[in-house]
């Protein structure tokens, strides 16, 4: 039995009386845990239960998206009611619609923990002093901490549509990270690392997240700032997975047909080094951006978006494909007051053969980079400006850090300039990267 | 005020079958001997968006939220839960769910409750009707006006896309203080999106505005108008801008939203929880001289209605204007409740949240500096070498170490004291602490930004405002590709 069964398709029934050609209802319904700890002991605690239900309705080819909180038959009603009312109030978009209906799959994708709930309160806060701890022993000069940080959430999601499709997957998530300070010379630094995974048994132990959070602080203590140059620039796994994230949000059907991206109109062409693959696997099991079907009920898939260099496909949902001409890759996000869009599941750069030590040794003088901030990517253009911080490269070995600078380019050079794709890729999020070396790169300074 | 105040509190008794009572006791069991403070923060919000892209308006949505949290805290300890079903059950086990920051289960007693009657300031928001009460139809026609607009400003304008979206959101704020604060928040929004195109170049222009405002705010004096032209004439200039330096020179800074720089280099790194855990770059450092003696810069949630205002902040506190630098020294942080007592300093009304799902911290409101007296003309005059910045995208800080970057979207070069070619988005690089102290002129021209801020902090997005006069900073890194 899905839960809400009756609940969704009774939505879908009393739409359907009131004129509504078609329409799906998502459903989330969650609990989630947050606990903050800081210098060992409790900051904050929060828990929390929370549901909500969307309902997207169709008339003919008008549509429009309702959701609420509130499942008491009156707010139900009301819900039905303006949606109606909303959907005949927008125009007529020949593309729009539900996909085809399509039979929904359900592999097991091992994305729940049903040992979270038994989960004592605490050995969570134990674990979150744990890993906070071993950062602030570490080394002397880390001097002070943002503190410790715990979450978890489990939901389940629902969905059903006109064409009798109705499905249900859980899914939970965990993670820990700590912040700590380091000092020296009256300056401050801090920097943080993390654990975040499906199941608690799969976390990485407090020490070492503790450990690597110290290490990271401590070595950007004593920054400086170098000169405007050109060089080139290693990105290590967590920036290089931030670097292939602007390339996820430029293969969105979306940006792409209202030619928003500077890859609209590029399919089979050469847009990276012929080194560069790059995948979007929806079904990784225990993976975190996993999930057996998409924001429209269509089964999630492997697609490749970048081989050897050629763009190969965009990401897209049913609405986006319809658009350009191509069919859904199973991507539709939904959130569930929204209608659906596009996102990546678990989108990665393949790994290459040099061992991050080879790629290092390759430079003589060049940056490499551990922490981007701020919102200079433009997806049109494909220019690209973002603060950084890193650390000297001088004959092959990591020297100083460096602050304070930027670094630029334009995404079309930068994917080119792919020169050393890493063998070390670990999937910590949902878009991940082994460390890359891009050939050159405008670093600014002073 | 006293109008708005009554207005929430009797519509969520009534809306959640609850009363006073009711609500005293739920704050007793929040209490305990170990508890010095506890709270309830209801609310109910609806939400509504339209939005057109391809001359047609496909998208409308609407949602209606609603929930309950409760607070305890203890010391430097907070405890919280919420819940979206606002029964007397769940307020009663979200109250024990968020006193397990203490080992004492004792209960305490309910504590009497009354409407804070003290709050008489006039209301900053007086809104005639909920924006979401106008018939969406209107919306729709205003969006489809937009369209037209943009595309004849230019042949090359091929693409736009219009938005407009409004929330209306009542609060009510119970306290084991006993006090009882309501108020009634509305905020809207309209957003233009262009992109011109030639020959295979494709630029992007936006331009926005709105606030706590009624839908007559968008059509006064044709204001819808302005915005259309704003993004239309920032993606056709795109069109011609040439690569951005890189390396550091002298920057001019426009009034206006330019002022996020305020919002990035210095009040995040003045909010009272990072200087109270000793985490941000500020620290310890009020009476000191963090900028030049030109600079007064305060942050007023009390502007009506603007986009950052608020009558009272997500504690029930009262907004204020803090002055938090006065000619270059530091004065005051922004603070909430709890940091403002482990300070033993006074709450300034900048406890925010972004919902009820969220345990409130020191947040910005409208942040701004004061006009000076420089002619903006003779500002740029005085650059011989540098760049003219007059908008910009989003901006990110790291409070610790004080690095701020913000990003423009339209700026151009000065070259011997004139404004010459327009260049590409470049990423403007400081130190918080530092930046300042380079101010050498500050224009009499103060503009506040139109109204479409928001922030984020610690996954929390609330709306704020900024403001800037022309200001010009001696040696800023520009992050562009051209050394």
């Amino acid at each position: 039995m899905i839960p809400y069964q009756d609940l969704v398709t009774e939505v879908l029934k009393k739409a359907r009386s009131k004129g509504a050609t078609a329409g799906d209802v998502m459903l989330v319904e969650g609990d989630s845990f947050d606990a903050q700890v800081r210098l060992k002991s409790i900051d904050k605690l929060s828990n929390a239960h929370e549901k909500r239900l969307g309902l997207r309705l169709f008339f003919g080819n008008r549509s429009a998206v309702c959701s609420t909180s509130d499942f008491s038959a009156e707010s139900i009603d009301r819900l039905v009611e303006d949606t109606c009312y909303l959907a005949r109030c927008t125009a007529e978009d020949p593309h729009a619609g539900l996909p085809e209906p399509a039979a929904l799959v359900l592999p097991d994708l091992d994305l729940y923990d049903d040992t979270l709930h038994e989960w004592k309160m605490e050995d969570k806060i134990d674990l979150a002093v744990q890993a906070e701890s071993a950062a602030l022993g570490y080394d002397a000069r880390i001097t002070n901490s943002e503190g410790a940080g715990l979450s978890h959430s489990s939901r389940r999601v629902v969905y059903a549509n006109t064409h009798d499709v109705i499905g249900s997957f859980p899914v939970s998530y965990v993670s820990f990270s700590v912040s700590p300070v380091a000092t020296v010379d009256g300056t401050m630094q801090r920097d943080y690392w993390y654990s975040a995974k499906r199941k608690i048994k799969e976390l990485a132990s407090p020490e070492s997240v503790g450990r690597a959070a110290a290490q990271r602080t401590l070595r950007r203590l004593g920054a400086r700032k170098i000169a405007t140059d050109e060089i080139p620039v290693i990105f290590d796994p967590e920036t290089a997975a931030e670097l292939i994230g602007s390339l996820s949000a430029c293969v969105s059907g979306y940006a792409v047909y209202k030619g928003a991206s500077f890859l609209a109109g590029k399919l089979g062409q050469p847009v990276a080094a012929s080194s560069v693959t790059v995948l979007d696997n929806g079904l990784i099991p225990s993976a975190l951006g996993s999930r057996p079907f998409d924001g429209e009920g269509l089964p999630t898939r492997k697609t490749t978006v970048i081989k050897k260099g050629l763009l190969e496909s965009y990401l897209l949902d049913s609405y986006s494909a319809r658009k350009l001409g191509l069919q859904s890759t199973g991507n539709a996000a939904r959130s569930v007051g929204d209608v659906p869009s596009v996102s990546h599941t678990n989108f990665y750069l393949v790994p290459g053969t040099n061992s991050p030590e080879e790629i290092l040794r390759s430079v003589k003088r060049g940056l490499y980079v551990v922490e981007m901030i701020g919102f200079g990517v433009n997806h049109v253009t494909g220019d690209y400006s973002r603060g950084a911080v890193g650390l000297w490269i001088e004959n092959g070995e990591l020297t100083y850090p460096v602050e304070e600078i930027t670094i630029a380019g334009n995404l079309k050079e930068i994917f080119m300039d792919i020169e050393m794709i890493g063998n070390d890729l670990e999937l910590r999020g949902t878009i991940a990267a082994p460390t890359i070396k891009i050939s050159k790169m405008t670093v600014a300074g002073h | 005020m006293a109008k708005e105040l009554t207005k929430a509190e009797e519509f969520f008794l009534k809306k959640f079958h609850l009363n006073t009572s009711q609500l005293e006791q739920t704050i007793g069991k929040a209490l305990g001997k170990q508890i010095d403070y506890a709270d309830l923060y209801f609310e109910y919000r609806t939400n509504e968006a339209v939005s057109l892209e391809e001359g047609m308006v496909k998208k409308a949505a609407k949602s209606i939220g609603q929930g309950v949290g409760v607070r305890a805290v203890a010391d430097e300890k907070t405890g919280y839960a919420y819940s979206d079903e606002i029964t007397l059950k769940n307020l009663e086990l979200a109250a024990r769910t968020a006193r397990y920051i203490t080992t004492d289960r004792s209960v305490g007693k309910p504590v009497p409750v009354r409407s804070d009657v003290g709050l008489v300031g006039p209301d900053l928001y007086p809104i005639q009707t909920p924006v979401s009460q106008i018939p969406v139809q209107e919306k729709i026609d205003l969006l489809h006006q937009i369209d037209v607009l943009a595309r004849r400003y230019d042949t090359r304008i091929k693409k736009v896309m219009a938005s407009f979206a409004s929330e209306h959101k009542a609060i009510l704020v119970v306290t084991s203080e006993g006090r009882i604060v309501g108020d009634i928040q509305p905020l809207s929004r309209l957003n233009v999106t262009c992109i011109a195109e030639e020959n295979g170049n494709r630029q992007v222009g936006s331009f926005g505005g709105g606030g706590r405002v009624d839908y007559s705010f968008f059509l006064e004096h044709r204001r819808f108008e302005t915005y259309v032209k704003e993004a239309a004439r920032q993606a056709v200039l795109n069109l011609s801008a040439v690569a951005a330096p890189a390396g550091m020179m002298d920057v001019v800074l426009g009034p206006g939203w330019p002022g996020i720089l305020l919002h990035e280099a210095i009040g995040h790194g003045l909010e009272g929880d990072f200087n109270r855990k000793r985490t941000s770059a500020f620290t310890d450092l009020i009476g000191k001289q963090v900028a030049s003696e030109l600079c007064t810069i305060v942050d007023d949630g009390t502007i009506p209605g603007r986009r950052g205002s608020l009558n009272v902040d997500d504690e029930g506190t009262p907004t204020h204007r803090t002055v938090l630098i006065e000619k270059g020294m530091l004065k005051g942080y922004l603070q909430d409740r709890l940091n403002a007592k482990l300070l033993r300093m006074a709450p300034t009304g900048n406890g925010r949240r972004e919902s009820f799902m969220h345990i409130p911290m020191p947040r910005m409101t409208n942040t701004f500096m004061l006009a000076g007296e420089s002619l903006p003309e003779e500002i740029i005059r005085s650059v011989k070498n540098g760049l003219y910045a007059v908008s910009f995208g989003g901006g990110q800080v790291d409070i610790t170490s004080g690095k701020f970057v913000f990003s423009a979207s339209e700026a151009y070069r000065i070259e011997d004291g004139k404004v010459t070619v327009p260049v590409k988005g470049a990423t403007l690089i400081g130190n918080g602490p530092d930046v300042l102290k380079r101010v050498t002129m500050v224009g009499n021209d103060l503009q506040l930004d139109a109204g479409v801020g928001t922030c984020g902090k610690d996954g929390q997005s609330v709306p704020v405002g900024v403001g800037l006069p022309t200001l010009r900073i001696n040696g800023m890194t520009v992050g562009g590709t051209q050394g």
